[in-house]
């Protein structure tokens, strides 16, 4: 029993990882997106639509990865090229994700979606206590620690990394350097849809196999917030997502135990948690402030 | 003074649309609180939207709204439509109750019918809602006959009358077979968020109940159950296709039969106020194939629902016990509706507590 | 081609007047080329999207009661990002000031006389203003980020709301149904001109606060403090200015705005506390104060503008049977378009176009 609640908060908390994981790369670039939910659930409504149409689930993934990608460059257009605000687009493009995936969707609703096998490596799985955890979970979970890693190692060991978060600290002199903000933002940009879109995928292939307007269900803001909780670190996203996971199926553990506290309190748990636990953070005033990319949301343009 | 400048207004505006819909067909607007792609409780609305128009062909012309916000916006959604020549409007969420009765009052050639609700201010309001806990009782039967922990998990949306209703007649049922059933109630805080509903499941199925029921509207806990070899209940529409070797039986909403028979009045002239809550009997509330379980189980399941479709068993009929142990009804007697509907107890049996 | 752009010296007043105009041609274009893909008239479309809701006095009305609550916010809010503070909670705010502001006609139904109201009004500017100080707080005093506190303090609000009006709150005659009594007539905000139309006062207090704030952002001290401390908080320290008082400043206006939105929402539009009460005025806010370019009045115009686009979204379901998809995706592009013509203003565009040509040839706009 341990172990399956384990992998409920797992299940949980992936989706928040992997859309943060993208986010994060993002504002460490100086670019705020707010349009997370928008691109998750364009991911979402094309990993389905695809996985469906060809009944393999991993090309719904690469086709939710792809549009992901896709729709953020709506954003990059808008924000890098012509220098609109940061937050206005992004808020424009949540709503014109989720009208946009409605609009595709219509014909999915009530269809049974393909649904991604769990991992099987013949005796591994099979070990008492934390073999399904360990060695049975979705390959998409695997993928999110990875993922996790590689842009732990890529932002804070490689050289790319140095450049990408000097352009998110301080994009004039990241320019006078003779560094291609610009271009450099526009992948990082791109990387965040992706991610976006991935896990977006993973709610409509994995978590819930099915296609539902609005499925998100504000997935994606909580994404954006646990960037901020991280302090925009990446092994901080992992263990924020997982907090948050944690919290959220605990409350309804709480609920089927039959506690008696109201159950609109228990909802607010993961909230009041997640604040609770940044504000003792956030107390070390300088570790904050030395991870806060400084040119976050400043728009940028090159002089010659 | 404000009275008669209002309902001159909306004379006026009834006359210059008068003309438009005499000798159009009859227009019949639905509001919906969601999608329509929700394929929950907007989804089967808007299917008996559908129904009414292929029965009634080229005689009705429809429109409809989906995902109109309670609060301010339905008061507008509602007078656009009454404005835009629609003779009969229906309201499908129970917070559209106020705004439904305001509107009726200004315009009082519009025939207006909201479902789940209880005013009813003007004479061109009738109100309309379906006894699903009719089925919640069959489900109950069935639940108690294929546990064998005896517990069965409980998906609850909000507590309203409505689905408190649902899960003390679901209690009920199960206890007529095994009197020391329990129901364990997570309550999802929302009609429609399939993550948080299959974590629900998740977490009810790890806390040792062997069937699912839900009162929430995706299919992600039937999915959830299917995924950990267990069965479940559908909710609001026949969800087979998500639980081929899973589902007992679902609750089907079927509002056509209602609409084909209050548009039909309308085009004849013979509409009139009324409160309907129809049930089995009126072909309303329709229970999904018996599916997963064995004949006996299925031969007893059918018995039930003809007992309550003949309309000689109530599942609200003595002895039962609230769930503090006083007694709420004696042997035989039967629940008046008005308890029903406002119902905020639970009957013994639920393993939760009510917020009061 | 290439796309490149150069700074103007200074603002484009041309641009300024023009870009409005050239987004909505831009907007227009577009959007014919979707209803014609989708099968619809463009122009029946069109119409109906923005001249039909125009054409009524009612409707004009509505307008009013739509736009209110977002202009209202989003003046609030246009303070706050131009000080640098992060507040996206404003849904949270207008939801508990609609709670604290309720009250009165709630917990004392028999208290009625003219005091109700004001003292209401009081009570739901207070309450949000309360429920700002959470993040203000937290910012000033740990360095909590403020975009994560107020963000989920609205989820913590909406939940709070649930369970009142499920719980103590719930009306004692209505059957226990989610939903408190309702307003007596002293709690009930009146309507501007109720023989033609709803409109409530609330569309009065956010014209009078986007003119009062205009006002004390252009022509006051106070306003230079917050556009100093905005854009350069050192510069702003070396002119004597305290940026934790002006978290609190920006927190405590905007969240009293957001407050009064709520309570005149309630006791002006719905008339009673319910398990919702807005269809999340706090975020659309935040679009409305960017497409007003933070100068209230400027988000007078841009709050008429999203509110047309939903009034004429519903419209265009209605008449010709577009799904609410559609009208989404729609009016996502118009915010696309608008702000991206804003661009013009700041920014004079270049095409840097055929390697052949480049130099000299390269075309201004």
């Amino acid at each position: 029993m341990f172990e399956s609640i384990l992998i409920t908060i797992a299940t949980a908390a992936t989706p928040l990882l992997i859309a943060s994981i993208g986010e994060l790369v993002v504002e460490r670039s100086g670019v705020l997106n707010l349009g997370v939910e928008g691109m998750m659930v364009m991911g979402a409504v094309t990993g389905f639509g695809v996985a469906l149409a060809t009944g393999s689930p991993w090309l719904g993934v690469l086709a939710a990865v792809l549009v992901g990608a896709l729709f953020s460059l709506l954003f990059g257009f808008l924000t890098l090229t012509l220098v609109t605000n940061q937050v206005a687009t992004g808020l424009a493009l949540t709503l014109l994700g989720l009208g946009l995936s409605g609009m595709i969707g219509e014909s999915f609703v009530g269809l049974p979606g393909v649904k991604m096998s769990y991992l099987y490596i013949p005796y591994l799985t099979d070990i008492p206590y934390v073999g399904k955890l360990l060695f049975g979970q979705d390959p998409l979970f695997y993928v999110s620690i990875l993922l996790t890693a590689g842009v732990a190692w890529f932002l804070f060991r490689s050289r790319a990394g140095l450049t990408l978060r000097s352009i998110g600290d301080n994009h004039t002199s990241a320019h006078a350097l003779g560094i291609n903000v610009i271009g450099i933002r526009y992948l990082a940009v791109m990387f965040g849809g992706a991610c976006a879109g991935l896990a977006g995928a993973y709610l409509s292939l994995v978590y819930t196999p099915q296609w539902i307007e609005n499925m998100t269900a504000g997935r994606g803001w909580i994404a954006l917030a646990l960037v901020v909780f991280a302090s925009w670190r990446p092994w901080r996203v992992l263990a924020g997502a997982y907090l948050f996971g944690a919290v959220s199926i605990g409350q309804l553990h709480a609920q089927a135990l039959g506690i008696g506290v109201p159950s609109q309190l228990l909802s607010s748990l993961p909230y009041l948690a997640t604040i609770v636990v940044l504000v003792l953070i956030s107390r070390n005033r300088r570790l904050t402030m030395v991870n806060t990319p400084a040119s976050l949301g400043r728009p940028f343009v090159p002089d010659r | 003074m404000k009275k008669t400048v209002l309902s001159l207004a909306a004379a006026a505006a009834v006359l210059s649309f008068g003309s438009m819909s005499a000798q159009a067909a009859t227009k019949a607007c639905f509001i919906y609180v969601g999608p329509i792609g929700d394929f929950g409780w907007s989804y089967q609305h808007h299917k008996g939207l559908e129904e009414m128009k292929a029965a009634l062909g080229d005689q009705v012309e429809t429109a409809y709204l989906e995902s109109v916000p309670e609060g301010a916006d339905a008061e507008r959604a509602i007078e656009r439509f009454a404005r835009s020549g629609c003779n009969i409007i229906f309201t499908t969420s129970f917070g559209y109750m106020d705004p439904t009765n305001k509107v009726a009052g200004k315009f009082p050639d519009v025939k207006f019918e909201h479902a789940t609700g209880y005013k009813r201010e003007h004479p061109n309001v009738a109100t309309y809602n379906s006894k699903f806990h009719e089925g919640r009782y069959v489900q109950g039967v069935i639940a108690a006959k294929m546990s064998k922990a005896g517990v069965a998990g409980y998906i609850a949306s909000f507590p309203i009358p409505e689905v408190v209703m649902g899960i003390n007649s679901f209690v009920l049922g199960a206890q007529s077979i095994n009197p020391d059933f329990k129901v364990k109630v997570v309550w999802a805080n929302t009609w429609f968020d399939p993550g948080k509903e299959a974590d629900a499941a998740k977490a009810l199925i790890d806390q040792g109940v062997d069937i699912i029921t839900q009162h929430t509207d995706s299919t992600a806990p039937m999915q959830v159950a299917t995924e950990r070899g267990i069965k479940a209940f559908g909710q609001a529409s026949d969800m087979i296709k998500f639980g081929p070797t899973t589902q007992l039986t679902s609750i089907v909403d079927d509002w056509g039969p209602y609409y084909i028979e209050r548009v039909k009045a309308v085009i004849d002239g013979t509409w009139k106020q009324q409160d309907v809550w129809g049930g089995m009997k009126e072909g309303h509330v329709v229970m999904a194939a018996y599916a997963n379980m064995p004949d006996d189980v299925k031969k007893l399941a059918e018995e039930t629902e003809a007992k309550i479709k003949s309309g000689s068993f109530n599942p609200f009929t003595g002895p039962i016990t609230k769930q503090d142990g006083t007694e709420w009804l004696k042997a035989g007697e039967v629940s008046d509706d008005g308890t029903l509907l406002g119902m905020n107890f639970y009957v013994k049996g639920v393993d939760d507590k009510l917020p009061q | 081609m290439r796309i490149e752009l150069v700074k103007r010296p200074e603002q484009s007043k041309l641009f300024s007047a023009l870009s409005p105009f050239i987004a909505l041609g831009l907007t227009l274009v577009a959007g014919a080329i979707m209803f014609s893909l989708l099968g619809k008239n463009p122009l029946d479309a069109l119409y109906y999207y923005f001249i039909d809701p125009l054409r009524e006095v009612w409707s004009l009305h509505e307008l009013a009661i739509k736009a209110a609550p977002l202009i209202l916010i989003a003046v609030g809010l246009s303070v706050c990002y131009l000080s640098n503070n992060w507040n996206i909670g404003a849904e949270g705010q207008f939801t508990i000031g609609a709670i604290t502001g309720s009250i009165l006609p709630v917990l004392f139904p028999q208290f009625q006389n003219w005091t109700v109201l004001p003292m209401m009004l009081i009570m739901g500017m207070a309450g949000g203003a309360a429920y700002a100080s959470v993040p203000a707080f937290l910012k000033a005093r740990f360095n909590t980020n403020e975009i994560l506190t107020s963000l989920m303090l609205v989820y913590v609000a909406q939940l709070f709301l649930d369970w009142l009006v499920r719980g103590p709150w719930r009306n004692p005659e209505g059957l226990n149904f989610p939903e408190t009594r309702n307003f007596h007539e002293y709690a009930v905000l009146p309507e501007i001109w109720s023989a033609s139309g709803r409109a409530n006062w609330g569309f009065v207090f956010a014209l009078v606060a986007a003119v009062a704030l205009w006002f004390m952002l252009s022509r006051t001290l106070k306003g230079f403090e917050v556009k100093v401390l905005g854009q350069s908080p050192r510069a702003g320290k070396f002119a004597g200015f305290s940026s934790s008082k002006m978290v609190f400043f920006a927190f405590l206006l905007s969240g009293a705005l957001a407050g009064l939105a709520g309570i005149s929402e309630v006791s002006g539009a719905i008339g009673q506390l319910r398990p919702t009460i807005s269809p999340g005025y706090g975020f659309a806010a935040i679009i409305v104060a960017f497409l007003g370019r933070l100068n209230p009045l400027g988000i007078i115009a841009a709050g008429l503008v999203l509110a047309l686009s939903y009034l004429g979204g519903e419209a265009a379901q209605i008449s010709i049977g577009v799904s609410d998809k559609v009208v989404r995706a729609f009016q996502g592009m118009l915010l696309f378009f608008v702000l991206a013509c804003d661009t013009l203003i700041h920014y004079r565009i270049r095409f840097i176009g055929m390697p052949a040509k480049t130099g000299e040839a390269a075309q201004n706009v």
